[in-house]
């Protein structure tokens, strides 16, 4: 993708989530990030639990209330948006696939009123006739048929949930869809069937994605870039083929040497690199810098250097100084 | 390290489930060995009978299974007829087990020092004091640090990879000759799962203990077995070696596992996915359960249940497409690669020792 001329779809700046402000046991889940996500493309979050990757999906779609930040979405500032007309209109273009398909779905409503309660809420239905139409088409579209509709989700296996689960996001027409561990609860055979359809769909309909997974070798895959947090804030963000084949951030490098690949000889050979988490302490300040073309990394004025010489000696092109 | 010496033999393991539904055919004719020190790695999706077969080891299935036939020996008994009071002899003392969620396995109420120790004082009668000790000596041979201060910590003061090297302290604390653990990084994170399996690999040269390792995560049984089990709906479709799974899988089921796994360099428009949901096994098909999967099925895989095949002395794959009259078929493209590296490795490998017996597989292939 060409990065230099895409279109911002979504601007995060400076997004803090702090749980239980002021009191003993305050969390500071999401600190001070900031990133881009271009139209059309699909970002992955990856990182450890607790990472804050999950907030940071939750905080973007407003489910939180964030503690400070912006976060403008097709240009429109999100934080703190009082109309309510506009407010709708954000809640319909970002929709939200959860992690759980055996939790995320009402086991008291069919299918049907699943699918169908955004197209409710948004008026989105001329007619009873035109709802039960939209609702077929939506389940043909992610693989199910008409006959679902009619049924309870515990009638389904966890893939055809998170089926359901998908036709509900497309159901008000969404351009933003975040998708959080969409596929960790899965077998391995019906991941790729999951995934599969994700990627069909963006390419049907134009859809933006946020892909947040702790699973690297997926995520890889489905992301065009990726951001790598740890301890709630973004270390390093780039192409997936950068930060795969080129990390700089030190925890990246670590992290992947953790992930098991299904190649024995590999795993015979592999050395799993210890990560000090020096480059994170509190006393410095750090910001995500570009070190290559497109490639950030988080550090602070002095480290710079450092970052810059280690990409070179990978035989990348650093970035102008300027 | 390893050795020949057979200690675990399941031999055609039937087992029911009775419900309010009808009866579950969870476990079809399942036979599999365990050698002394090795580590067999049994993978396959969930409903595949995975966790039911290592249950069944344990002599803890649930009050509805019912074994319909087949026996498990260990040391030339049969696990399956022993009385309570000899399973309990062999739960935590002979055979020991991991379960995946360390969030859930360890008593929430009870001191982490006292519940390392308890096998110890159950098992072999040791006195409190003793065991004590013993329990700190494991605690820091697993890897908790500080561990003479957090010998008196509650499980809740420990984070989940913590919490997993109690679990393994107390699994391994009377020196277990089978280790069973069922997915037990499953619920870690990866740069956690690498330490686990790390301490896993290291305790079993230690101890020399045979580990039956159950999990869906193919990448992490490249790193640790030694011999793998494929299950799909309640049978075992292939085994062998570690290398033979890898780098040259038979059966679609394994081809279609391997391929809808991304690596880190897939770059393909789609993943290879297989198709469709596995099947119900209160009514299991008549021929091979994988059959309305299976792109390559052939006319009688829905007749009748394909026999295994031996493709070398080691590995072995239930399905009709090693019938010498089955029609020749190209895999995926993935598992070709596969295969070139397979060929490739023979013949290093035949370079290396002029051992008859490798030439004679490499004119197999």
């Amino acid at each position: 993708m060409e990065l230099d001329n895409a279109k911002k779809v979504l601007e995060v700046r400076h997004l803090k989530q702090y749980f239980n402000v002021g009191k003993r046991d305050e969390v500071k889940a999401v600190d001070d990030i900031s990133f881009d996500i271009y139209e059309g493309e699909t970002f992955g979050l990856v990182g450890e639990s607790g990472s804050g990757k999950t907030t940071t999906g939750r905080a973007i779609i407003h489910l939180y209330r964030p503690t400070s930040g912006s976060i403008k979405f097709n240009g429109q500032e999100i934080i703190g948006l009082k109309d309510h007309q506009k407010m709708q209109q954000f809640r319909r273009d970002m929709q939200m696939i959860f992690q759980d398909p055996y939790a995320s779905l009402n086991p008291r409503m069919k299918v049907k009123d699943i699918v169908a309660e955004g197209i409710d809420i948004n008026h989105l239905a001329k007619s009873d006739a035109d709802r039960s139409k939209q609702v077929a088409d939506l389940l043909a579209t992610v693989g199910l048929n008409r006959d679902h509709a009619s049924r309870y989700p515990h009638e389904f296996s966890g893939g055809q949930r998170q089926r359901i689960g998908i036709a509900r996001a497309l159901a008000v027409q969404p351009k933003f869809i975040i998708a959080d561990e969409p596929i960790s609860a899965l077998d391995v055979s019906i991941q790729a069937q999951v995934v599969n359809l994700l990627k069909k769909l963006q390419r049907e309909r134009k859809l933006t994605y946020l892909f947040i997974a702790h699973d690297l070798s997926m995520v890889k895959y489905i992301s065009d870039r990726i951001g790598v947090m740890h301890y709630g804030r973004m270390l390093e963000v780039g192409t997936s083929d950068e930060v795969y084949n080129h990390p700089l951030h030190d925890y990246t490098r670590s992290l992947l040497s953790a992930v098991p690949v299904p190649d024995p000889e590999f795993e015979r050979t592999r050395t799993q690199i210890k990560y000090d988490p020096k480059y994170e302490d509190g006393s410095k300040k750090r910001e995500l810098v570009e070190i290559v073309p497109h490639h950030f990394v988080q550090c602070s004025q002095d480290e710079i250097p450092m970052y810059r010489e280690r990409a070179e000696k990978m035989g990348l092109s650093v970035k102008e100084l300027g | 390290m390893q050795s020949n010496e057979t200690i675990l033999k399941v031999n055609h393991l039937k087992i029911n489930f009775n419900t309010y539904a009808g009866t579950v055919k969870a476990i079809r004719d399942v036979s599999f060995d365990l050698k002394k020190g090795e580590t067999l790695a049994i993978v396959g999706e969930s409903g595949s009978g995975k966790t039911v077969t290592t249950r069944s080891i344990m002599g803890l299935l649930a009050n509805n299974a019912v074994v319909e036939g087949g026996s498990i020996q260990f040391h030339g008994k049969d696990v399956l007829k022993m009385s309570q009071k000899d399973l309990e002899g062999l739960r935590g003392a002979k055979i020991a087990q991991i379960f995946q969620d360390p969030m859930t396995s360890l008593d929430p109420t009870m001191r982490i020092g006292r519940q390392i120790a308890e096998p110890l004082m159950v098992h072999r009668g040791v006195k409190k004091e003793k065991a004590m000790s013993q329990a700190l000596e494991m605690m820091k041979l697993v890897g908790i640090t500080d561990a003479e201060n957090r010998i008196n910590d509650y499980p809740h003061q420990f984070s989940g990879g913590m919490r997993q090297r109690i679990v393994i302290a107390i699994a391994l604390i009377n020196y277990p000759e089978i280790l069973i653990a069922d997915e037990p990084t499953t619920a870690l994170d990866v740069t956690i799962q690498a330490q686990i399996l790390n301490l896993m690999r290291e305790l079993q040269d230690k101890i020399s203990t045979s580990i039956i390792f159950i999990t869906h995560d193919l990448g992490v049984v490249a790193g640790m077995a030694d011999r793998v089990a494929v299950m799909y709906a309640g049978k075992i479709v292939e085994y062998g070696t570690v290398d033979e799974i890898f780098y040259n899988p038979k059966h679609p089921y394994t081809w279609g596992l391997l391929s809808s796994m991304p690596t880190l360099d897939t770059h393909s428009e789609e993943l290879a996915s297989i198709p469709g949901t596995p099947p119900d096994l209160l009514d299991p098909p008549k021929g091979d359960a994988f059959a309305p999967r299976n792109p390559y099925a052939l006319k009688i895989d829905t007749e009748k249940q394909p026999p295994f095949f031996k493709v070398s002395n080691t590995h072995y794959a239930a399905t009709w497409l090693l019938h010498p009259d089955a029609p020749q078929v190209t895999p995926p493209k993935q598992i070709i690669e596969r295969q070139k590296k397979f060929a490739e490795m023979q013949r290093e490998a035949a370079a290396k020792n002029q051992h008859h017996q490798i030439e004679e597989e490499e004119e197999q292939q």
